[in-house]
């Protein structure tokens, strides 16, 4: 937004005010329904202790839904709106509940003064977390609602009033009617979150169905906004001086040159060293001009030797699980088969780099900034600059991908603190070089598996060791009576400093692409050893309904024949289970020996979901998963040496492209009785091992490191 | 260099005097305002930023404005007039061809050259046409099914 236009698109500020708590939003936000529930939304996760530094959710509230005299429905969430259609999503479960047309719902997102604080937008949380609480809020409102409509009407009870529209109407008496908008009308009314009993599934109208998108228009005519759209008046651009590489200290610094430049201004705070212009590219012009000498770190690992150096300097490991013995196993096992799987860092690269504009007036900080986390950023933000959580403000417009990677904000934290100094807004928009310079990688890791089978080919005896990835996703769901599942360090803390040689952090389905990489690439491996199908010797060892349902309906709609890998085919299947979800994939690929190029030419994924809100939404968080792990399943790695990332741009480090793309079916298992799960990760935990299955069964070869890039395809060739 | 530019923006004339070096990009974005065209990497290998002069597709991040005097620039913010959407985005919109939305202007304007040079194109000629252009989110199964869908509806004129 630019200039004039300000005031107008400060959408949620222009009705809501400012600068207050939210104790007193709710006295100022007029009249209206207003329906406050209360949860502990943690609870989704199944060891929610083990999440590191994340504080409990408070327990007075956390998300509520207005219904203003205008008949319009708020509902607040401190969730935001990443791509992955929860605005959406979440609209339509109030909007079922409520009896109200899903364009009648607003959602407020990520705004900290206005909504109830959260922890978070990533783990495919917002419908798990979420869903059941908004539609008991929303069957709150309607119970209330209906109440008063009796009352209003003259009605002994509501027994015969039915709702379509926000319009309530007794059931023979259609002159007996009255709108939710006139209900409500001049009264402030509030009720706090009891028990009320929800929809039936069948009862459904709005939630199952696939509406358009509530930010569609705005996403194809170029009006959405995300955070470097937000230009108040008077603001200047800044770009930030940066070292060649990580550990790298500053020796000389002259910045006469660049001051030269008519209209920039030069600020040097401690460590950080920006120029700032009216135009962002004259500012950047001028950081050209900085002369700078940087004495280089240490030298340290580099992409090569980094695997090595993981192992020796991994914390100790933690026994995630256990069952039976394993020197029962050890004794019972006729055929001992270990291996050892790795994979690269890998980028969260979403096409927004990190972005974030600070004013600061009266006394408040308003930052706008591309997030996934607003109230821990607030948090974060009042410290950098000294100011009392209540003075910060964090407002999330749309956010240009984040895939765990905008769950850090450095971005805002840079802008607040140079609208600090200059006493004007500051825009940050980091470069792409600079985005991945400071990106949190997903980690690289190491798994070792030890496994062991009978004479029969039952798999008895499972040792499994992560290493660096994180546990998620670690645990054995295949029936192994003999099993211990080992986890070193991770993506979320717990790691020795000076474990990785930069920050690493949530990546889409944090530490589950690795595990389950090597799970079923093992998986595979014995099946082939045997001289099994690999699906039969999946069902053989699995006795779980909803993963035997997601396998069967993805290889049914595929047209598995059963036959041993390497069968010259190119087929290869994967399952996991993640955020309460079960998921299997089925991919067909073609290999060209000779240049080492894979072609995924067909994928077939099978979810359980449980109840699905949105099925054109969840369709298109499997394609984009599906397509996203083509990516670090291929070609991405993160190549770096010494403390410097050597990939800086889109033309050395390769996502997929639509050249990559294979045929893509997706198949939503109908399970209606299960409460929502997440959605918008699970496929892509499959998509290594898939394609590494694909690939051994085409040629021969395994590949046990990710990304399989052709030169690792052609070392393994020859080896195969 | 500052001087006088005057190019046509969607449909208008416009004269500006700038620094004649400065990318179009920023431009575009921070002197007029048109915050459609996105930064994605700066260097021509997203696409995010993605304009047409003249009928050409271009990368408004590496073109300077000196380039585009006397020419015709058209944005994301020219497609839609009066409240009517091009086919191009209709169909974007049917298909939700888009998750996070920041490559979608990109996209868009890309397609739209792809179909006034060829306003019937197969799956693989929009594949081949749409190549350079990032999408990280995915959506690129339903950005072709897209392009496909306003192929059948349009002979390719805004």
């Amino acid at each position: 937004m630019h200039g004039d236009d300000w005031n107008e698109t400060v959408e949620i500020a222009a009705d809501m005010t400012t600068g207050v708590s939210r104790r007193e939003f709710f006295q100022l936000a007029g009249t209206g329904l207003f329906i406050f529930f209360a949860t502990d939304p943690m609870a989704a996760f199944q060891e929610p202790s083990r999440l590191p530094g994340r504080p409990s959710y408070p327990t007075d509230f956390n998300a509520y839904l207005r219904i203003g005299g205008d008949g319009r429905v708020t509902c607040f969430v401190g969730k935001v709106e990443l791509g992955q259609g929860s605005k959406t999503a979440l609209a339509q479960l109030v909007a079922d509940e409520l009896d109200v047309s899903l364009d009648s719902v607003d959602m407020v997102m990520g705004d900290t003064d206005v909504c109830p604080w959260d922890t978070g937008t990533f783990g495919s949380l917002s419908i798990r977390q979420f869903g059941s609480v908004l539609r008991g809020a929303a069957a709150e409102a309607r119970a209330v609602l209906l109440q008063m409509s009796a009352d209003y009407l003259h009605l002994p009870s509501v027994e015969r009033l039915h709702v379509k529209d926000g319009v309530v109407t007794h059931a023979q008496d259609e002159h007996k009617t009255v709108s939710y908008a006139r209900l409500v009308e001049g009264k402030r009314i509030e009720r706090h979150l009891e028990k009320v009993p929800v929809k039936a599934v069948s009862a459904f109208t709005v939630i199952g169905k696939a509406p358009r998108r509530k930010d569609a228009l705005g996403k194809v005519t170029g009006k959405a906004r995300y955070a470097a759209d937000m230009t108040p008046p008077g603001t200047l651009h800044a770009r930030i001086l940066r070292p060649p590489a990580h550990g790298a200290t500053l020796k000389e610094l002259d910045t006469t040159a660049a001051e030269k430049v008519s209209g920039v201004r030069v600020v040097r705070d401690g460590d950080l060293i920006a120029v700032l212009h009216e135009k962002p590219d004259i500012a950047d012009r001028a950081l050209g001009l900085i002369r700078a000498r940087f004495e280089a770190p240490q030298p340290s690992e580099d992409d090569q030797t980094i695997f090595d150096h993981l192992l020796k300097a991994a914390p100790p490991l933690q026994t995630v699980d256990e069952k039976g013995s394993r020197a029962e196993g050890e004794k019972l096992a006729a055929h001992v088969v270990e291996e050892t799987y790795l994979n690269s860092y890998v980028a969260h690269a979403p096409m927004e780099t990190h972005s974030a504009v600070a004013a600061i007036e009266g006394g408040k900080l308003t930052v706008w900034a591309g997030t996934q986390t607003p109230f821990p950023l607030r948090q974060q933000l009042a410290q950098a600059i000294g100011f009392t959580p209540e003075n910060v403000r964090v407002v999330t417009p749309y956010v240009g991908g984040g895939f765990g990677g905008k769950s850090a904000s450095r971005q805002a934290v840079e802008a607040a603190r140079l609208a600090k100094i200059t006493g004007k807004p500051v825009q940050v928009v980091w470069d792409r070089a600079e985005e991945f310079f400071y990106d949190t990688f997903r980690p690289a890791a190491v798994v070792k598996i030890r496994s062991g089978l009978d004479d029969a080919g039952k798999l008895l005896l499972w040792d499994y060791r992560v290493y660096c990835a994180g546990d998620r996703g670690s645990r054995q769901f295949y029936d192994i009576p003999h099993q211990r599942t080992q986890s070193s360090g991770g993506w979320g803390g717990g790691s020795s400093p000076g474990l990785h040689p930069f920050a690493v952090g949530p990546w889409r389905a944090p530490a589950v692409n690795t595990n389950t990489f090597a799970r079923e690439s093992h998986i595979d491996i014995l099946a082939s050893k045997l001289g099994r199908d690999p699906l039969a010797f999946r069902l053989t060892h699995l006795s779980d309904p909803r993963m035997r349902r997601v396998l069967l309906a993805a290889t049914s709609q595929f047209g598995w024949k059963p036959a041993p890998a390497p069968s010259g085919r190119g087929v290869g299947v994967a399952c996991a289970t993640d955020v309460g979800t079960y998921v299997a994939t089925v991919a067909e690929v073609a290999v060209n020996k000779s240049t080492g190029n894979v072609e995924v030419k067909r994928v077939v994924c099978a979810q359980d979901q449980g109840v699905t809100v949105n099925p054109d939404g969840s369709r298109q968080q499997m394609e984009g998963s599906i397509t996203m792990g083509l990516g670090y399943a291929l070609a991405e790695e993160v190549r770096f040496k010494d403390g410097a990332v050597l990939d800086r741009n889109f033309d050395t480090y390769q996502i997929p492209r639509f050249s990559w793309l294979p045929r893509i079916e997706t198949i939503l298992i109908e399970n209606p009785e299960t409460p929502a799960s997440g959605c918008g990760e699970p496929p892509i935990t499959t998509m290594g091992a898939v394609v590494a299955n694909a690939i051994f069964d085409a040629t021969g070869a395994r590949l046990r490191q990710l990304p399989m890039t052709p030169a690792r395809l052609k070392a393994a060739l020859r080896l195969s | 260099m500052r001087r006088s530019v005057s190019f046509t923006l969607n449909g208008k004339p416009l004269q500006l005097t700038v620094d004649d070096e400065r990318m179009l990009l920023w431009v575009l974005r921070y002197d007029l305002g048109l915050t459609g065209t996105k930064y994605g990497c700066g260097a021509a290998l997203c696409g995010s930023c993605t304009v047409i002069v003249n009928e050409e597709a271009v990368r408004s991040c590496v073109t300077p404005v000196k380039e585009i005097a006397g020419k015709r620039v058209l944005t994301i913010e020219g497609f839609s007039s009066d409240g009517h959407l091009h086919p191009i985005q209709e169909a974007f919109l049917n298909h939700h061809a888009f998750q996070c939305g920041y490559c979608t202007p990109g996209m868009i304007v890309n397609a739209y050259v792809l179909l006034l040079k060829k306003a019937h194109p197969t799956r693989e000629e929009i594949i081949r046409h749409m190549d350079d252009n990032l999408c990280r989110c995915g959506s690129h199964t339903r950005i072709v099914d897209a392009i496909l869908e306003a192929a059948g509806s349009t002979n390719g004129g805004a």
